[in-house]
């Protein structure tokens, strides 16, 4: 039956909830076949190592132990190294990189060999009888230095640490910051952040040693390009025909399983070696030193401005961290902020560079906003340090230099076609939220009274770039891949429907936002939509989930797929009815005869007509379904104010967050209550960045916070609720007007946090604090300002 | 190996199990009870918050034969009778939850701390959450149903 109802921007709970909830999910670590056998990794205690022997002998007479293997025992298992997809330069550096390191290791928890057993506690004791001799090579640690003459290399055989350098520059830059009356230079540490999934990563794969197929079960964010990449470039003799790749329900990702990794192709060359399921489960302890970590970058920002702080220009020179060997997209996570270092500004000249350079250190990747973070944060402090330099209040700098209200596609400097965007609404309404002058008032008093307890306000206009991405905008980039995803619609001839999408959710609910969209395109009930997803056997397009993608591209051909069944049902109800298709209205699901409403077909209705094809229109195939795929014309750009308001103990350093308020700008919202969710955990992820956050390798590659009992995750006691608003400005990407909300808050946050602790100790000297800003730095950053020794 | 009886969700399992087996693994791997998850192995996420005795407990931090003789809730036993528990009930509605990996161990260490605090302030709620992890929530919504379920839990009992 055909409804009314419109769930489309409607608090529709969760449709992915119940088994979440009562501890029916299936993660990974819950799947067993019969006969699976459990891998564990021997992972190297160097950061920089000759292997001069991998001893297993020891190990394989172990009780329960069915195989053990060194790199140079699995060799032939690949046809190449894992997979880079992203060589940003023609000149790029590309180092080999083994799923099993063969002769050297180049940072601390590579893998150096594994062992098959029939248990996990097997697997593991036996692992500990693996010897493994090393000759200890010199190490570096820190990208600037690994860039100096006579510093250790990573690799030896490519001569150098650097990987690349990328450039893009507009406008009369040096004429620009020669002539402007005003330059502002900062300098920006954005410190290693471990991403911290609560569900660490794990793979099973399934052989049929008869056929030569292979089911791999992962817990991935990617499993279509997973299936391509790895049968592509990395495991010899597995035709991409013969592997199926299932990601179960995966818990959480924020890019860190947005990867082709180590422990997939050796799972799938250990099961092809045995004949069995095999399963491996990474523990925390090895997540933190074998799963991509994220930013890691120094900025240097400069920005020309006027006299009374017209922005004129920007320039942003970066030395990037690669880690030791470049992952799926591991050179191109800067070059997703390359373009938005000008934010939502309007500079008449720009200028970008980029190094990528190899360190003794886990490989770095996308994380939660990639890029965008990084770009956001330089240009939203230093617009901050342009307003103290010329007088101006943080506010009032940037609505001066807001690009004016836009509807239509509109040009900025760096090349990009920003989609649609109203940044003084947006900062306006935050403004109001939190009281803007209220709270500088207080801070005056404060100041005036000499408390030592002081306020500081933290803004942060952000912009972003998402819908990755428009297939010939990526190949400019030169990315190996395309940007467009798939979704299918399959109306049953119960009337039901069941959609497939080449998106891949882990915690993100498209299967209610997708059945949403579904149900007031084809009139029917919310529950009656099924979403399925995840599986390369019954969704072969696909390009998966990551950088806020899914509901503007996946979810934009869920739209065009809607479109397509309703164009083929109106051909069937037309001929049912005995008029022409132009004689028919549409509406939630019903069509009708124009002045006789009574005279009406139902989607379902049709559906059942096409699948028993008993009478339909000449040439029209049985069967209600339609497939899209969709390559976005142009990226979406989500924007809005965060407003970050802080008490800072003078004397210690401690920094609280009095109040947090933040106004996104996604477009069009289809859940409200999903995208708020977002946004509490996007912000929350960005305080962590700028509150407590920081990985910290020794001189020799040691990772010191190798824990969650040392690496500062934040807990519910350390954070304080935040109130949210939106203002909508549709995107003129996509028909539904969609830009993505999955990464905002994490973009928009640090800067609005460490904006906010800077301007509280403002009136004592204090210009910078880095990342995070835990009460050491704080309290030595005061204790500088007021000329002491910090 | 060690002989030992424990009352799992009201139901008195017997098993011999490897001295060193951690709880949570004999729930997940021995008794099939794959709804308590791990997340860590420094005890710091809380994932794997089971009640023993009716107090929460990291499972990865006890030994299997450190349950003999005693009685475990695991998930699983929540929703009674095919109904959801008020915690459930208030997670769902209130978006306290979405990758959903924590959320186990998240409702059960819930349910202890409402059985000590019946009636919490938001603050109450959060220093109590303080060894359970979210990476996606932000806890605000976690914060929020459990304050939610509170008002269910009193209104219920008044």
């Amino acid at each position: 039956m055909a409804t009314a109802e419109k769930y489309v921007g409607g608090g529709v709970l969760r449709k992915e909830d119940p088994e979440l909830l009562t501890g029916q999910a299936k993660f990974i670590d819950d799947l067993t076949f019969p006969g699976m056998a459990w891998m564990y990794v021997v992972r190297s205690p160097y950061a920089h190592a000759k292997i001069t022997s991998v001893e297993t002998l020891a190990a394989v007479s172990m009780p329960g132990v069915i195989a053990a293997w060194s790199g140079n025992d699995l060799a032939d298992e690949w046809q190449g190294s894992l997979p880079c997809a992203w060589p940003v330069t023609e000149d790029i550096k590309m180092p080999a990189h083994w799923p099993v390191a063969k002769d050297e290791v180049r940072h601390l928890g590579e893998a150096v060999a594994v062992v098959v057993a029939e248990t996990r506690a097997q697997a593991k004791d036996a692992a500990e009888a693996v010897r493994v001799d090393y000759a200890p090579l010199p190490v570096v640690t820190d990208s600037e230095e690994a860039l100096k003459d006579g510093a250790p290399l990573v690799h030896a055989d490519l001569g150098t640490n650097k990987s690349y350098t990328w450039t893009l520059s507009a406008g009369e830059v040096d004429k620009v910051f020669a002539e402007a009356p005003v330059v502002v230079k900062e300098r920006y540490y954005h410190p290693r952040l471990i991403p911290n999934a609560i569900e660490p990563r794990g793979v099973l794969a399934v052989p049929v040693p008869a056929q030569g197929e292979f089911t791999l079960y992962s817990a991935t964010q990617i499993p279509h390009v997973l299936k391509t990449a790895i049968t592509a470039f990395t495991m010899a003799n597995m035709p991409e025909s013969k592997l199926r790749v299932i990601a179960p329900d995966v818990g959480g990702g924020f890019g860190s399983k947005l990867n082709v990794y180590a422990e997939e192709a050796v799972v799938l060359a250990a099961a092809r070696r045995t004949g069995r399921p095999v399963k491996w489960i990474e523990e925390r302890s090895e997540n933190y030193l074998s799963t991509i970590q994220g930013r890691d970058v120094y900025q240097d920002v400069e920005l020309a401005a006027t006299e009374d702080g017209k922005l004129l220009g920007v320039r942003a020179h970066l030395v990037a961290d690669m880690g030791a060997y470049l992952q799926l997209v591991t050179p191109g996570i800067p070059l997703l902020g390359a373009f938005l270092y000008h934010g939502v500004y309007t500079p008449e000249a720009y200028d970008f560079a980029c190094t990528g350079v190899f360190t003794n250190k886990t490989p770095t990747d996308a994380y939660r906003g990639a890029g965008r973070p990084e770009a956001t944060y330089a240009i939203e402090r230093a617009m901050d340090a342009l307003a103290r330099r010329v007088g101006k209040d943080p506010a009032e700098i940037r609505r001066m230099n807001f690009m004016t209200p836009f509807t239509e596609p509109t040009d900025v400097i760096s090349g990009l076609k920003y989609d649609s965007g109203d940044y003084g609404k947006t900062l306006d309404r935050a403004l109001e939220l939190v009281g803007y002058d209220r709270l500088r008032a207080d801070q005056k008093s404060r100041r005036d009274r000499g408390d030592a307890k002081v306020l500081g306000i933290g803004l942060s206009t952000y912009i972003e770039m998402c819908g990755l991405a428009p297939s010939q905008v990526l190949a400019a980039l030169r990315y190996a891949a395309g940007g467009w995803d798939a979704a299918t619609i399959r109306c049953l001839p119960t009337g039901k429907v069941v959609v497939v999408t080449g998106t891949s959710p882990h915690g993100q609910g498209h299967v209610t936002t997708w059945s949403q969209i579904t149900a007031d395109a084809l009139g029917v009930p919310v529950e009656d939509v099924e979403v399925l997803h995840g599986d390369t056997a019954f969704s072969p397009l696909g390009m998966d989930t990551y950088g806020s993608r899914s509901l503007s591209v996946g979810g934009t051909a869920l739209y065009f797929a809607a479109q397509k069944i309703v164009e083929k049902a109106r051909k069937i109800a037309a001929h049912e009815l005995e008029v022409s298709e132009d004689d028919l209205d549409y509406e939630a699901g019903t069509f009708t005869v124009k002045g006789a409403p009574d005279r009406a077909r139902t989607i379902p209705a049709i559906a059942f007509a096409a699948w028993t094809a008993h009478n339909l229109p000449p040439d029209t195939e049985p069967g209600l379904e339609a497939t899209h795929v969709y390559d976005p014309g142009n990226f979406t750009f989500p924007s809005g104010a965060h407003v970050c308001v802080v008490e800072v103990d003078t004397e210690t350093g401690e920094v609280r967050i009095v109040k947090y308020v933040g106004v996104d700008d996604c477009g069009t919202v289809i859940n409200p209550m999903i995208v708020e969710g977002k946004v509490h955990g996007g912000v929350t992820q960005g305080i962590a960045e700028a509150m407590f956050e920081e990985g910290v390798y020794d001189e020799n590659g040691n990772l010191m916070t190798s824990s969650m009992a040392n690496y500062l995750v934040p807990s519910a006691a350390e954070l304080p609720s935040y109130q949210l608003d939106r203002t909508v400005t549709p995107s003129s990407t996509n028909p539904m007007g969609v830009k993505g909300i999955g990464e905002a808050g994490t973009i928009a946050a640090p800067p609005a946090v460490v904006n906010a602790v800077v301007d509280a100790l403002s009136h004592l000297g204090v210009t910078d604090i880095g990342k995070p800003v835990t009460p050491e730095r704080v309290w030595r950053a005061i204790r500088q300002a007021k000329g002491g020794a910090a | 190996m060690a002989h030992v009886e424990v009352t799992v969700n009201g139901v008195t399992r017997v098993a011999d199990v490897e001295p060193r087996q951690l709880l949570v693994y004999f729930l997940r791997e021995t008794l099939g009870l794959t709804g308590t998850n791990v997340g860590c192995d420094t005890s710091s996420c809380g994932a794997c918050t089971v009640l023993v005795d009716g107090e929460s407990v990291k499972s990865c931090t006890m030994l299997a034969v450190q349950a003999d003789g005693r009685e475990v809730t695991t998930i699983e036993a929540m929703a009674a009778g095919g109904a959801m528990h008020p915690l459930q009930a208030a997670f769902h509605e209130n978006h306290g939850l979405q990758c959903g990996y924590c959320t186990p161990g998240m409702i059960m260490a819930a349910a202890s701390f409402l059985k000590e605090n019946p009636n919490p302030t938001e603050e109450e709620v959060r220093e109590a959450l303080e060894g359970n992890l979210c990476r996606c929530t932000g806890y605000q919504n976690i914060v929020k149903s459990i304050l939610d379920a509170a008002s269910r839990l009193s209104g219920a009992r008044a």
